[in-house]
């Protein structure tokens, strides 16, 4: 049977200064560090075991580039499990790993009110009329992208093979169910003439099949092996296919759907008859068709819409539900993920405007349509860039997503109780429980590991290799009964 | 190859979901066009007051 499919997600945002002459590095620390200053003590990031070269295919990949660990940047833990930092020139925030695709959302739009935050914060400290602004976007229209990226819990014992060539028609076709959608094309040789719009933000951006790279060279699967967790158990894919979403539906299906299919190749019941012919040229054509009509080849010859890939893993995915249930996704979210899947991809057959308030790039085209029709612009008119980049403006009055009346499946009083709250049913909850009540004590927290200074040598490290321990259920109680971090490790016998 | 074939072996229940357009999708239809030429009509006091300025300097940095 699958494991549960313990998930996060990564973002990386987009950041401007306006109003003042600072570089983009210096900006991410600037506001990363205003949000984190409000704390009594950071409780800064331990790099130990980290060791992100590593390759899913059992080698270290030689004259690849792995990403850099930059440990010198701002790196902080929050109480809500999560971490706030500056990647590249980004500033990122990874959820903490959550349960199912519904905390996914919860976590999620808690960091969008993380970041909210900080450009509030960091605003006064700087001059006046200066401000920071993020955009929760990957593509800046000029070759520039930064990521989103997804991670889901597998085990070890699946072949990764099976994984690479199964979870790809996936990542190929998704984008129609929950791309970001982008004005203009990025890929040289092609111009707005050509591709007016496209259903990815990401999709110009990807070269290889399968690889370790995440910043030149992106594959459609990334091969990074850094479990983060018990590796003789567990692997992390790392997914880096993905666009980031304003619309709250959009990314529970991206994370939904992608766990189920998931799911299924580890329960080794998905098949591989929809293996893509040209996975790299299928995501392009696909991305550049907002029709939906363009037919990507398949291995075994035949040619396929998206939408009927979509629909072929729909079944599947109803199969598997009646003959194994979904509890590696849980039984309720998995019911909904499969709803609302379908209801997306009948809309989108359609009349795909009847799901704008569910998919983003349904949800831009139609803004961006109407305001073109309405002032007569032609495609390549500075208006309809702007206003893709201002549909992911993360500043409350700007942000042109919050006018489209997108559904929210998440209460805001649930994301602002996120923001301090972890999820409770992953070791998230025990390491931010633990960093809420003994901040003092914690001089390191990373993934799998907390470090305690508690007065007596040497330091303590509490590992948390099992994803689903240190929940709620486990040691909530314990932890409330605590008074101090000593008596909590005593008790942990640790 | 026909597509059409293949369209009915992906999904083959799905028709039946496909045609009718019950009121209350109807009602959503007409109070979404009605809220987006509401915004339209406000657009232009949130959007960039120069657009191709802002979308020039917007350059980011390669990330992940």
């Amino acid at each position: 049977m699958a494991i549960p499919k313990v998930c996060g997600i990564e973002t990386e945002y987009g950041i401007v200064v306006r109003g003042a002459d600072v570089n983009p590095i210096a900006a991410c620390s600037v506001l990363v560090n205003a949000y984190v200053s409000q704390f009594r003590r950071r409780v800064g990031w331990d790099f130990e075991d980290e060791s992100p070269a590593s390759d899913a295919r059992g080698f270290l990949m030689d004259g690849a580039l792995p990403p850099e660990v930059e440990t010198h940047l701002v790196n902080a833990v929050l109480t809500n499990g999560a971490r706030y930092y500056v990647d590249h020139a980004h500033p990122e925030v990874s959820t903490p790993e959550c349960i199912d695709a519904r905390e996914i959302v919860q976590w999620d739009r808690a960091g969008e009110l993380i970041v909210v935050a900080s450009m509030e914060l960091a605003r006064r400290l700087l001059p006046d009329g200066a401000e920071l602004v993020c955009y929760k976007n990957n593509s800046d229209g000029k070759g520039n992208s930064y990521g989103c990226h997804e991670n889901y819990l597998m085990a070890r014992e699946t072949s990764f093979g099976r994984i690479v060539s199964q979870i790809t028609p996936h990542f190929v076709t998704r984008q129609i169910i929950c791309g970001a959608g982008k004005v203009g094309v990025e890929l040289p040789g092609l111009g707005i003439k050509d591709v007016p719009y496209q259903i990815s933000q990401r999709a110009d951006f990807f070269e290889e099949e399968v690889g370790l790279e995440t910043t030149l060279k992106r594959p459609i699967v990334n091969t990074r092996d850094e479990p983060h967790c018990d590796p003789t158990k567990y692997r992390r894919l790392h997914v880096i296919v993905g666009d980031a979403n304003m619309a709250q539906a959009s990314t529970f299906l991206k994370v939904g759907t992608t766990a189920i299919v998931l799911a299924m190749i580890e329960d080794d019941v998905l098949g591989g008859d929809l293996a893509l012919a040209n996975p790299v040229a299928a995501i392009r054509h696909v991305s550049h068709d907002p029709s939906m009509q363009v037919t990507v080849g398949l291995k075994d010859g035949r040619r396929m819409r998206a939408i009927d890939l979509q629909w072929a893993l729909v079944e599947r995915s109803r199969k598997y539900e009646r003959e194994r249930g979904l509890s590696a996704v849980g039984e309720e979210v998995g019911a909904e993920v499969l709803r609302m899947w379908e209801e997306v991809l009948t809309g989108l057959e359609t009349n795909p405007d009847s799901v704008a308030h569910l998919v983003d790039w349904v949800a831009k085209r139609r803004l961006l349509t109407a305001y073109a029709d309405r002032h007569g612009l032609a495609p390549n008119d500075a208006r309809l860039r702007a206003m893709d980049l201002q549909y992911h403006d993360m500043r409350p009055g700007k942000r042109l997503a919050d006018r489209l009346d997108l559904t929210r499946l998440v209460d805001e009083a649930d994301a602002e109780f996120a923001v301090e709250q972890p999820p409770p049913s992953t070791r998230a909850y025990f390491r931010g429980r633990c960093l809420a009540k003994w901040p003092d004590e914690i001089v390191a927290a990373n993934w799998d590991s907390l470090v305690f200074d508690v007065g007596r040598d040497p330091l303590r490290r509490v590992p948390m290799m099992e994803p689903r321990r240190g929940t709620e259920e486990l040691v909530g109680k314990l932890i409330d009964e605590c008074t101090t971090a000593a008596e909590l490790l005593d008790r942990l016998g640790a | 190859m026909a597509e059409r074939t293949q369209k009915q072996k992906g999904a083959p229940e799905r028709t039946e979901e496909v045609v009718e357009e019950s009121p209350a999708s109807t009602a959503r239809g007409e109070k979404l066009k009605a809220e987006l030429d509401d915004l339209l009509d406000e657009i232009d006091e949130v959007l960039e007051t120069n657009a191709e300025e802002f979308v020039k300097s917007y350059v980011q940095k390669g990330g992940q």
